[in-house]
């Protein structure tokens, strides 16, 4: 139902079947579909897990960390069941990738998560698709029938001996249900307050459980990795950064859309050849690199290719590869405080820097974009956020402080046009200021 | 026995630290002295990690920790303070600061806050916030629960000690982020067991106490740590007085120190229940009765009439036509003193109490072991537990946050035998229902299917209630002597029931449950009378039938308990101290009006034998304590006192100056007295005298004076006391209270009054003494 | 309290599929008010009393949720994100449009119980932005124009 794009660059591999009616498992199948897991099924356990450690595949979640190592961390036995769970919550500004593999492409998912249970031994996997995306829940569900259907889940997989079990389960709205502990809480029909680490869910998970948690186009990928092998996948992209990935172009661009890119590629690139530049003859101001947590980039920042090394070198992050691109109309005290709103809303409330500093740049920043901003606030909000990073129970603190800062430090100048009472430079003369609240 | 723990060793600022693998940072610091803030965190709650106050640097950590969810591993280094870590401190403290109404002035937590102090400690008082706070209007959640939204600094210790601590889970968390907050379970209101532990355990003054709120400034009370009086269980409540027109006002009751058996709990009743002390009822002047009418007398004329007139009927039909009649809520010195007094000086064993267990048969159960009684605090650290009888969630409410506690965080085994679905059933591993009734067939048949079981503990704690009686408990105590390490513990009800017991309020065994024909342990009183005296019901007949002439009732009312006949006791003299004029007081030809246990000094035992001080906190300066009174009347009746109070041997004191004195610093006067052997008894009314004595002539009862005097609990060991007696079980009769009554003083608490009203708007029956 | 054969029958299969009953609350919950409209107190204490926990309990995880309520909602349910991609395409526009043509602020319902509106978070449309959802369908590059159209068509269907 999203419109699918396409970029002479693009190299298909979680995308492979996008568009190829691969909802149908029968059509899935006939495009290489299960292949991939009935040729795990003949591998050892560690032969898995080193695949896709060599394969250079890092989580396509945010954290971007190796997934086979982390995989590797689950113990190899455990009194309690093992579990697989993927992070279908997607609720980042700016990502809106997932929804697409589960569009079209549901069975890869259940097929890595298969392949991750084969992996760490665990015989059954979630896959948590947020409360919003109702049609993608529906035609996950259906994806999953069809494979018990089929024989390929259930009882003595694919005539292994083996069994493995595949359940959707759904959120209701909740942006932090994505962290991946408060995601376990959740499934487990509770708050989404994340939980105390250590332990880290790959020793107790689940319902105590160890458990693999990993986001959807990460599990996405792994079936791709087990058929083309390692070597292949990692040399798609660059040293440590193996494959593609869906990146999300969006803001003030002449054709955003998903694309999937080599891990590595130009962001001016794709700024500008991928994302056909910039509309109206406007110039860039800034870049959200891959969601709206992540330190912002300026103009002369995004010579850069886009891997979790590069950009962290620069000072930000790949993130969930939701990148948006805002032009020089846009006023980033707004853009500042439209970020703080969704952090302040969506912040859990457990810790105080958090639930308390998100709350006060919020009201800060209103304040400020209204022209209510003294000089000292510009320090406040800056004092605020760092006295927010590190220091949180989870890293949503984190995500709301980052963004925070760089905004504050790279447009400084903007802040200052908006104090002593002068109107916003870039609103229209007179048009007064919406202030939502979230109630 | 488990395997020692592992030791492990860190480094903490410099200090090294060796504690168990695991430990908490945050409790590891503690053991060399460093304190690491915190909110969320609460010793025996869950952790949380979500103040973030405790943050230090762990090295090799990229980011600072929070030392209340780290556990210690080998060779760990780590600083708890420095520029970094102070402002990571004062940063939380701004911040919350922000939200937080600055009402400090009106707030009940004023000068008590943490939130307070840590502003104090990191200086965040320089505010960075010129936007509008978020505000909520207070909400009055039950007659005794109040809470204001904007104080809260959501550290979830109340939503801990309400759903993990009391297992009743009536607090919870509504909305998120900013919008969070705590919630009572039931929309507008809280329906839970109105313990207060919520507004205890909250460190600021978001949650506050109806009982106390803006009553006063909390410097301006004095804080008197002494033992509650209601349950039979003994905890430790703090009551904070104040200068009043009648003496000292008692207005506050919590444990602030956490230092008494029940650490952080208390009741209903030991934190609220003070307010009889205050009810406008309360007696204050001596009663006489004048031409069929009782009228106003001064206390010399009042004495002096009782006096003449006991002194006239022992004279002329000796002590057997004189009945006593003792209290579950006086004191030990009191108790011992009255059935002293009643042997000595009326010379007649007609002295009873209100019995709700067999302690007789337990006492002969127990004759001549050792070890055999578990003390409260056993409770919370037994591997195993067996409940018998008894509904401990509603009548011995310590016990039950006791066990639960222990099951909770030591993983014990609970096991149950009952006729009914009590609470506790929800800890239990393992279930025996009983008949009603058949609670003595059920034990002496061997426990049936959970015999097995039982008999493959260690250290099992057998507690049974009054539904156990006479040879059952011989039955139980044999059952005890098989499994390693068993101990046992017999319920009764009132706050000095034990007491009552062990000090031989009964009229057929002396103190420490020797028969009345065995006077050898207390020869020095002289010749006392041989025969077993009469028990209640008997003395009430006796009354009746007209050849009992003279009764004395000391804070009882065997009237409104036994429904006897106000005309039964028309013919007897009758005399009756007490706060309050009850329906045997109304009878009387003498009422002398009394202090209550927190006006006055003494011990009490708790149903385990675990024996407290008690303290005086307030005083209504017109009313005496019972132990007074009893001395003034033997003085009346022409008694040497020398010979029923043994005060002044000392050679030394400290001319009297202490006892008597406000409290607080009198208390610790006493424990300074006694650090210097220096002995303060040198007034006949010093019940500390009284305790000398006790604790020379009841065996079992030797325990550490300083201990008690510094408030700490000691067992005593009814096992070396006498062999105790056969009683008749018709004359048990278990007090019935539930979490919101207390007998007659539970009729004259407003604060409990208005909980049942609220919770029931009907009026119900409450049992009274 | 009735729930449909369908919710009924998903409910029971759902509860196999976890170790603990609480597992399926979330997914439950909104099932129940998709078909009830809102999490009624009779809805609470009905899937509270199923699940074996306290309505405290339930009610502290329903709000919780923001696609969770307590209060009836209109019939279709306007959600219009303003989050960074739609915000820079013209989602603030799409609100305030939404608030003039429907004569409600945020939060708020028409008083013919047709449309109710409410300004959300990012909705995953934001290469398609600016967007919206009106109960669970997505509307996505949308302008205003569109946007009339398509709440035009959403007040026909519900006035058939
Ligand atoms: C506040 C917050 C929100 C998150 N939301 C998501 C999400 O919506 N989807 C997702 O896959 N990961 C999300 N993550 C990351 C997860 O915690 C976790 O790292 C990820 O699911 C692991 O999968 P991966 O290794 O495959 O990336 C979020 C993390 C945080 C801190
Ligand atoms: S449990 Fe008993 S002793 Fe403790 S506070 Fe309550 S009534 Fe008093
Ligand atoms: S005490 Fe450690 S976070 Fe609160």
């Amino acid at each position: 139902m999203a419109d699918l794009v396409s970029h002479p660059d693009e190299v298909r591999v979680v995308s492979k079947r996008f568009g190829q009616g691969a909802t149908s498992i029968d059509r899935y199948l006939a495009l290489d579909g299960y292949k991939a897991v009935q040729k795990a099924l003949g591998m050892q356990q560690d032969a898995i897990i080193n695949e896709v450690k060599n394969s250079g595949l890092r989580g396509r979640g945010g954290a971007g960390f190796n997934t086979g190592l982390k995989w590797s961390f689950v113990p190899k036995t455990s009194a309690k069941p093992k579990y697989i769970l993927c992070n279908g919550d997607e609720s980042e500004p700016g990502t809106c990738k997932d929804r697409l593999i589960f569009e079209h492409d549901p069975h890869a998912v259940i097929e890595g998560v298969m392949i991750a249970g084969l992996a760490v031994g665990a015989a059954s996997g979630y896959i948590y698709i947020r409360g919003e995306y109702r049609y993608l829940s529906e035609i996950m569900q259906k994806a999953i029938a069809d494979a018990y259907a089929k024989g390929f889940l259930g009882k003595n997989i694919f005539g292994s001996g083996r069994d493995f079990e595949v359940y959707w389960h759904g959120g209701a709205g909740a942006y932090e249900v994505g962290e991946e502990s408060a995601l376990m809480e959740s499934l487990e029909g509770k708050r989404g307050v994340p939980r105390i680490r250590p332990p880290f869910p790959a020793v107790v998970g689940l319902w105590g459980g160890p458990t693999v948690i990993n986001n959807a186009e990460t599990l996405a990928s792994v079936p791709h990795i087990i058929l083309g092998g390692a070597e292949w996948f990692a040399n798609l992209g660059t040293p440590k950064n193996g494959g593609t990935r869906l990146f999300c172009l969006n803001g003030h661009l002449n054709k955003p859309g998903v694309y999937e890119l080599p891990m590595g590629y130009n962001l001016k690139k794709m700024i500008y050849d991928v994302g056909g530049g910039i509309p109206n003859g406007r110039k860039l101001k800034a870049v959200v690199p891959g969601g709206s947590s992540c330190p912002l980039l300026t103009e002369s920042e995004i010579d850069v290719p886009m891997d979790f090394d590069s950009l962290m070198k620069i000072g930000s992050m790949l993130g969930s590869g939701g990148l948006v691109v805002v032009d020089d109309s846009t006023c980033m005290v707004k853009f500042a405080l439209r970020i703080m709103k969704f952090y302040q809303h969506e912040s859990c409330g457990w810790c105080i820097p958090c639930r308390e500093g998100t709350d006060w740049l919020k009201k800060t920043l209103i304040r400020f974009h209204q022209g209510g901003g003294i000089k000292k606030d510009i320090d406040n909000i800056q004092y605020l956020s760092e006295n927010m990073l590190g220091r949180t129970f989870c890293p949503l603190g984190d995500a709301a402080a980052l963004p925070t800062i760089s905004i504050v430090k790279k447009f400084r100048k903007e802040f200052e046009d908006h104090l002593e009472g002068r109107p916003c430079p870039f609103e229209k003369a007179g048009t007064v200021e919406r202030l939502p609240v979230f109630a | 026995m488990a395997d020692a723990p592992k030791l492990v060793n860190i480094t903490v600022d410099g200090k090294a630290v060796s504690a168990p693998a695991g430990t908490l940072l945050i409790e590891a610091c503690k053991t060399v002295g460093i304190e690491v803030p915190s909110f969320c965190y609460y010793p025996n709650l869950s952790l949380q990690g979500a103040c973030r106050m405790c943050l230090v640097r762990v090295e090799k950590m990229p980011k600072l920790q929070t030392a209340c969810t780290t556990g210690i591993t080998e060779g760990m280094v780590v600083t708890t303070d420095s520029d970094e870590i102070r402002q990571a401190r004062k940063s939380m403290v701004e911040l919350l600061l922000g939200n937080h109404p600055l009402d400090c002035p009106v707030c009940d937590a004023g000068g008590e806050c943490e939130l307070q102090d840590m502003t104090f400690s990191y200086g965040a008082a320089e505010s960075k916030f010129i936007d509008i706070k978020n505000h909520r209007d207070e909400q009055q959640w039950s007659p005794v629960v109040y809470f204001d939204r904007p104080r809260c600094i959501l550290c979830y210790r109340c939503v801990r000690a309400c759903g993990e601590g009391m297992d009743v889970w009536a607090l919870g968390v509504d909305n998120r982020g900013s919008s969070s907050t705590i919630v009572p379970n039931f929309g507008d209101h809280l329906e839970c067991e109105e313990c207060g532990m919520c507004i205890d355990i909250c460190p600021v003054g978001a949650l506050t106490s109806g009982a106390y709120r803006y009553k006063t400034r909390p410097w301006e009370m004095k804080h008197v740590g002494t033992t509650c009086t209601h349950c039979g269980d003994g905890c430790k409540t703090t009551l904070g007085v104040r200068r009043s027109d009648t003496g000292m006002e008692i207005v506050r009751g919590d444990n602030r120190d956490k230092s008494g058996i029940n650490g952080d709990f208390l009741c209903i009743k030991g934190r609220y229940a003070f307010d009889f002390v205050k009810h406008e009822d309360r007696l204050t002047q001596p009663l006489v009765k004048k031409g069929g009418r009782v009228v106003p007398a001064t206390w010399e004329e009042a004495f002096e009439l009782v006096g003449k007139k006991f002194k006239e009927i022992r004279d002329r039909d000796g002590g057997k036509a004189i009945g006593v009649i003792g209290s579950t809520r006086t004191t030990n010195e009191e108790n011992y003193l009255l059935q002293k007094f009643a042997r000595v000086v009326l010379g007649t064993n007609n002295i009873d109490h209100h019995r709700t267990a067999d302690l007789p048969a337990f006492a002969s159960a127990l004759h001549g072991k050792a070890n055999l009684t578990a003390s409260m605090c056993d409770v919370a650290s037994a591997p195993a537990i067996l409940l018998i009888g008894n509904d401990p969630t509603n009548q011995h409410p310590l016990l039950a946050w006791q066990i639960r506690n222990n099951v909770r965080l030591n993983k014990a085994r609970l096991y149950i035998v009952n006729d009914s679905d009590i609470k506790l059933r929800r800890q239990a591993v393992q279930v025996a229902q009983v008949a009603p009734g058949k609670y003595n067939e059920f034990v002496s048949s061997g426990m049936g299917a959970l015999a097995e079981k039982l008999r493959s503990e260690q250290g099992l704690i057998i507690v049974f209630g009054s539904e156990v009686t006479g040879s059952a408990v011989q039955a139980l105590a044999k059952f005890a002597a098989i499994v390693p390490g068993a101990k046992l513990i017999c319920l009764a009800d009132y706050a000095n029931s034990r007491g009552a017991a062990d000090m031989g309020v009964y009229p057929d065994l002396l103190p420490g449950y020797f028969p009345v024909s065995d006077a050898s342990k207390v020869k020095e009183w002289g010749t006392l009378p041989a025969q077993p005296g009469m028990a209640i019901p008997q003395m009430l007949d006796a009354a009746k039938s007209g050849s009992l002439k003279g009764l004395y009732v000391v804070g009882a009312n065997p009237v409104g308990r036994l429904g006897v006949e106000p005309s039964a006791l028309k013919n007897t003299f009758l005399v009756v101290q007490d706060m309050f004029l009850t329906e045997t007081a109304t009878l009387a030809d003498v009422v002398l009006p009394a202090a209550n246990a927190y006006e006055k000094s003494g011990t009490f035992t708790n149903t385990c034998g675990d024996i407290q001080i008690v303290k005086k906190a307030g005083e209504v300066t017109t009313t005496k304590p019972d132990f007074e009174m009893i001395v003034r009347i033997a003085d009346a009746m022409g008694f040497d006192v020398h010979k029923l109070v043994p005060f002044g041997h000392g050679t030394r004191s400290d001319m009297g100056q202490s006892r008597g004195a406000q409290s607080g610093e009198a208390d610790q006067h006493s424990v300074w007295l006694e650090a210097h052997g220096l002995e303060p008894k040198m007034n006949p009314f010093d019940p500390m005298a009284t305790l000398d004595e006790i604790q020379r002539l009841v065996p079992g009862y030797d325990v550490s004076r300083i201990e008690l005097a510094a408030g700490n609990d000691q067992h005593t060991a009814i096992e070396q006391m006498g062999p105790g007696a056969t009683q008749d079980p018709s004359l048990i009769a278990p007090a019935n209270n539930n979490l919101f009554t207390s007998g007659t003083l539970g009729r004259y608490s407003n604060t409990l009054n208005s909980v049942i009203e609220n919770k029931n708007p009907e009026p119900t029956a409450v049992a009274s003494d | 309290m009735k729930f449909s054969d369908q919710f009924e029958a998903r409910l029971a299969e759902m509860v196999t599929h976890y170790p603990t009953k609480r597992s399926v609350l979330v997914p439950t919950l909104l099932f129940a008010q998709d078909e009830v409209g809102f999490l009624s107190d009779e809805v609470i204490s009905e899937i509270a009393g199923r699940l074996e926990l306290t309505e405290l309990d339930v009610r502290n995880v329903i709000s919780y949720y923001s696609m969770l309520t307590t209060k009836p909602r209109g019939k279709f349910n306007v959600q219009v994100c303003t989050n960074i991609a739609c915000l820079l395409r013209g989602g603030e526009e799409l609100m305030d449009h939404c608030e003039k043509k429907l004569g409600v602020g945020h939060k708020g319902t028409t008083p013919d119980g047709m449309f109710s509106l409410e300004e959300v978070e990012c909705i995953g449309a934001c290469s398609w932005a600016p967007a919206i959802q009106v109960n669970y369908d997505f509307h996505e590059n949308l302008t205003t124009e569109k946007l009339d159209k398509v709440l035009d068509e959403y007040k026909k269907k519900g006035t058939q």
